[in-house]
């Protein structure tokens, strides 16, 4: 549903639009979060006022207020230490720095499976049912595998987090091939005649007609790509070992849960921040090279 | 009784069965020969046994351990099922709700996709000390979070893809809401709905691996798996993610057979 | 069912604006049709007769004047389900048979299934597709998908049959034939019929009268009597009162729409 007068440059009143959008955005999100909060803290204290143990126990350990979860970030969280925020900020550049990695890798990857299926159909008859079982394969039950295969293959200076990258690739690379496979084959098959009559070549042909057809598919499964990163970075890390990262953080502070549930908690919401900023830098990668709305977006 | 029932296939029928098994023979070949390349890379290239047994090693692997192998699982199996159900349902009803509230559903919608951007399966630990670590039902619960959201978008965005025109059809039938609703929002949201389903399966499998291996009773596939490894078992261990491989995929064909014969109309699947 | 003065509909002093834009779509619109007519509305776009037409079905409300259906509120008379409507896209419902979209308003109007196969049988005869009735939507051509559309849309059997362009998106030739199944259908049933359309030659080939429309805002620039005699058939267009009419038509449409732009004029066609 897009309209002649977007594809044009915003005039004042749509700038004007736009932050009063941006405006509404921001505080429904305000509002949103303020209704989940208020619904966790109703639904701790009805539970702990009745004693219901039904369907899990609630109390301090089991479900923090929010308020101590929040305050958790500014206090260190062993003796002699930055404050947990400071400690989750640096991991979660750690693991971002792994899921823009696959987030890349896997993009390639899956953009140059999605071309070179699209030019067959005999190869996606053959190769597709794969692409889509490789999904099934639990990623968390293989990673100590791949971590063990490419860390020697890897330069010192990328060993540890390069596993974990190539993880994250793997989830990566699916939902990106089979939306350029889908775009690739969503050209117009009248602009495919004209460029026939240009006696064009095939690979004039790709990039001239069918690679920009398939830009909004591609931007769609990069959003999703974007939130398969994060994800497979994180599963990456836990059988890994490695204590730098927002996997590592999770491991560790699941041990202590009974102690000091909120930092638990804390890493949570760190995490989720990661997920969500990486979606938005796609989205805001997505608008500035695309320069109108894409469909379906925040 | 089978060639009874072949006599009574119209033409027309058998033909397109034939059709279709000769379109997975490009898979099949795939398959054999990347079997055959794994079974003799493996040999030529003495690549390390324990990163990748044999095809046959491991297929043997599962064999000699089907005792534990399958039933473990189908204990995994259970929990994504039964996580996948609740998390789909969920997901459908509360876009059924939202979605009879327009501006709550154009707000809300934005909101909802960059939710799906956070990795809710560093929830698993903590679900997990809801819950008893070796009962089902934390992985349930995980199985059921991360199912919801992706089913929730898009049955909403089916339920509001009617076309203008179709409303407008049904409003010169002075058709109620309820009534426009059951006989053009719904079909028009099946297929959105089978899509996500397809996707929702895979997860859900997923999600109940990764919450076993927050802990998880020995009955579980996940658990099975890890242990294996650790005790540098590989063969077993490659046997079991087989296994839940082929689970998983079995319940995403479960959700394919369905949406073959539910949502006939939708050009993927049709027949012409 | 008509009011003290015999018409089916009474459209009186409508004025419709739309707020977005301040578009004035109508401006001070009357119009009656007596019971049985074929009437055309005809303009360039803008001139709002697709608005007119939506306002006679209670889809769109005016804002300011009144409209009588069948000697009843247009409210009251979409709510009893006095008119059928054609759009110009069939609207089928892909999910359902050929027969199952012909039976849609009645399975609402409660029917029982005895009655609806019947009725269905009748329909799909009147538009000859008889034998396409298991047949899904996406398997037919568009002018079949618009027979079908018509045949949901006399399905019940109402006293009034709204059209929006309903043969726009379809060829030249499919086009001429369907009007003559349409004439013969109407002829047939006896209903009622307003008619959108661009073609200055499909209204006057169809209609007892040619209402002609102005842009900007929207209004009524004059009526043509279309006194060709029915049944017409292929020879109708080849009479030379045939060819004064359509001159007649055009003239009104250029000379009342005197602010017409060229793409507008180019719009109407023969």
């Amino acid at each position: 549903m897009s309209h002649a007068a977007t594809a044009t440059l915003p005039g004042k009143r749509a700038y004007g639009r736009q932050a009063a959008t941006g405006a509404t955005r921001a505080l429904s999100v305000v509002a949103v979060v303020a209704t989940l909060v208020g619904f966790y803290e109703l639904y701790r204290w009805i539970w702990s006022s009745t004693g219901w143990t039904y369907p899990f126990v609630v109390d301090d350990t089991s479900m923090p207020h929010v308020w101590v979860i929040l305050h958790a970030l500014w206090q260190p969280a062993q003796v002699n230490q930055p404050a947990l925020g400071t400690i989750l900020f640096h991991k979660s550049l750690f693991t971002a720095k792994e899921a823009a990695v696959g987030f890349a890798l896997g993009a390639a990857v899956g953009f140059a499976i999605g071309i070179v299926l699209a030019h067959s159909r005999l190869l996606v008859r053959g190769f597709l049912p794969y692409i889509v079982a490789s999904q099934t394969i639990p990623i968390l039950a293989i990673a100590p595998m791949v971590v063990v295969w490419v860390n020697p293959k890897l330069p010192p200076s990328l060993q540890g987090w390069g596993s974990v990258a190539v993880i994250a690739a793997y989830l990566t690379f699916f939902p990106v091939a089979i939306n350029t496979l889908r775009g690739l084959q969503s050209a117009d098959p009248h602009a495919l005649d004209l460029m026939r009559t240009y006696a064009a070549g095939r690979w004039t042909v790709l990039w001239k007609v069918r690679v920009p057809a398939s830009m909004p598919f591609v931007f769609s499964a990069l959003r999703i790509a974007a939130t398969a990163s994060v994800v497979g970075a994180i599963i990456g890390e836990l059988p890994s070992g490695l204590q730098s990262g927002l996997g590592g953080a999770i491991l560790n502070f699941n041990q202590y849960y009974s102690i000091e549930p909120q930092e638990l908690w804390a890493t949570n919401i760190v995490a989720a921040l990661l997920g969500i900023v990486f979606f938005l830098a796609v989205v805001g990668a997505e608008k500035a090279i695309v320069r109108r709305a894409p469909e379906n977006t925040a | 009784m089978s060639g009874m029932a072949l006599t009574e296939l119209k033409p027309g029928m058998s033909a397109r069965l034939g059709r279709q098994a000769r379109d997975w023979v490009p898979a099949l070949v795939v398959f054999v020969l990347a079997i055959a390349v794994w079974q003799g890379a493996i040999a030529a290239f003495h690549i390390q046994q324990f990163l990748l047994p044999k095809p046959s090693a491991i297929v043997r692997s599962c064999w000699d351990q089907r005792h534990t192998l399958w039933p473990a699982g189908w204990y995994t199996f259970k929990e994504a099922l039964g996580g996948f159900a609740i998390g789909s349902i969920a997901g459908m009803a509360a876009a059924t709700v939202i979605s009879r509230f327009r501006t709550l559903g154009s707000a809300l919608m934005p909101l909802a996709v960059a939710a799906n951007a956070i990795p809710i399966i560093a929830f698993a630990p903590i679900l997990n000390n809801w819950f008893n670590p070796l009962s089902p039902s934390s992985k349930i619960a995980m199985a059921a979070v991360l199912c919801f959201l992706p089913v929730m978008v898009n049955t909403l965005r089916g339920l509001q893809s009617a076309s203008p025109r179709q409303i407008e059809l049904m409003r010169s039938y002075a058709a109620s809401g309820f009534t426009i609703w059951r006989h053009v929002r719904v079909p028009t949201a099946l297929p959105f709905v089978f899509t996500s389903l397809k996707v929702a399966s895979v997860l859900a499998m997923i999600a109940a691996i990764v919450g076993e291996y927050f802990g998880g009773s020995y009955d579980a596939l996940g658990v099975l798996i890890r242990s294996k490894a650790q005790i540098l078992d590989f063969e077993t261990a490659w046997a079991g993610i087989l296994v839940a491989s082929v689970l998983g995929i079995a319940l995403y064909l479960a959700v394919a057979v369905a949406e073959r014969l539910v949502v006939r109309w939708a050009p993927e699947t049709r027949d012409s | 069912m008509s009011d003290r003065q015999g018409n089916v509909v009474e459209v009186t002093g409508v004025t419709k604006t739309f707020p977005r834009g301040n578009v004035q779509a109508l401006e001070n619109i009357d119009l009656s049709l007596r019971p049985g007519e074929f009437v055309s509305l005809i303009g360039p776009s803008g001139c709002g007769k697709s608005t007119l037409l939506r306002i006679i079905g209670d889809l769109i409300e005016p804002s300011s004047g009144s409209v009588v259906v069948n000697g009843k509120s247009a409210r009251q008379a979409r709510n009893d389900r006095d008119y059928g409507i054609v759009f110009q896209d069939a609207v089928l419902f892909d999910w359902r048979t050929v027969s199952k979209n012909i039976s849609l308003p009645l399975e609402l109007l409660g029917w029982d299934r005895a009655k609806r196969k019947q009725r269905i049988d009748e329909m799909l005869q009147l538009v000859e597709l008889q034998g396409f009735g298991d047949h899904h939507p996406w398997q037919l051509s568009g002018g079949m998908q618009q027979r079908v559309s018509i045949a949901r849309a006399l399905a019940f059997e109402p006293a009034l049959l709204l059209m929006d362009e309903p043969f726009g998106a379809l060829d030249e030739m499919t086009r001429e034939r369907l009007n003559l199944e349409l004439l013969s259908i109407w002829q047939q049933l006896g209903s009622t019929v307003v008619f959108v359309t661009h073609s200055i030659s499909e209204a006057v080939f169809l209609s007892t009268r040619v209402v002609v429309m102005s842009p900007r805002p929207g209004r009524i620039a004059g009526i043509v009597d279309i006194d060709l005699p029915y049944p017409r058939t292929v020879e109708t267009r080849e009479a030379p009162r045939y060819f004064e009419l359509v001159t007649e038509v055009r003239e009104l449409l250029r000379s009342r729409g005197a602010h017409l732009l060229p793409e507008e004029e180019a719009a109407l066609h023969e």
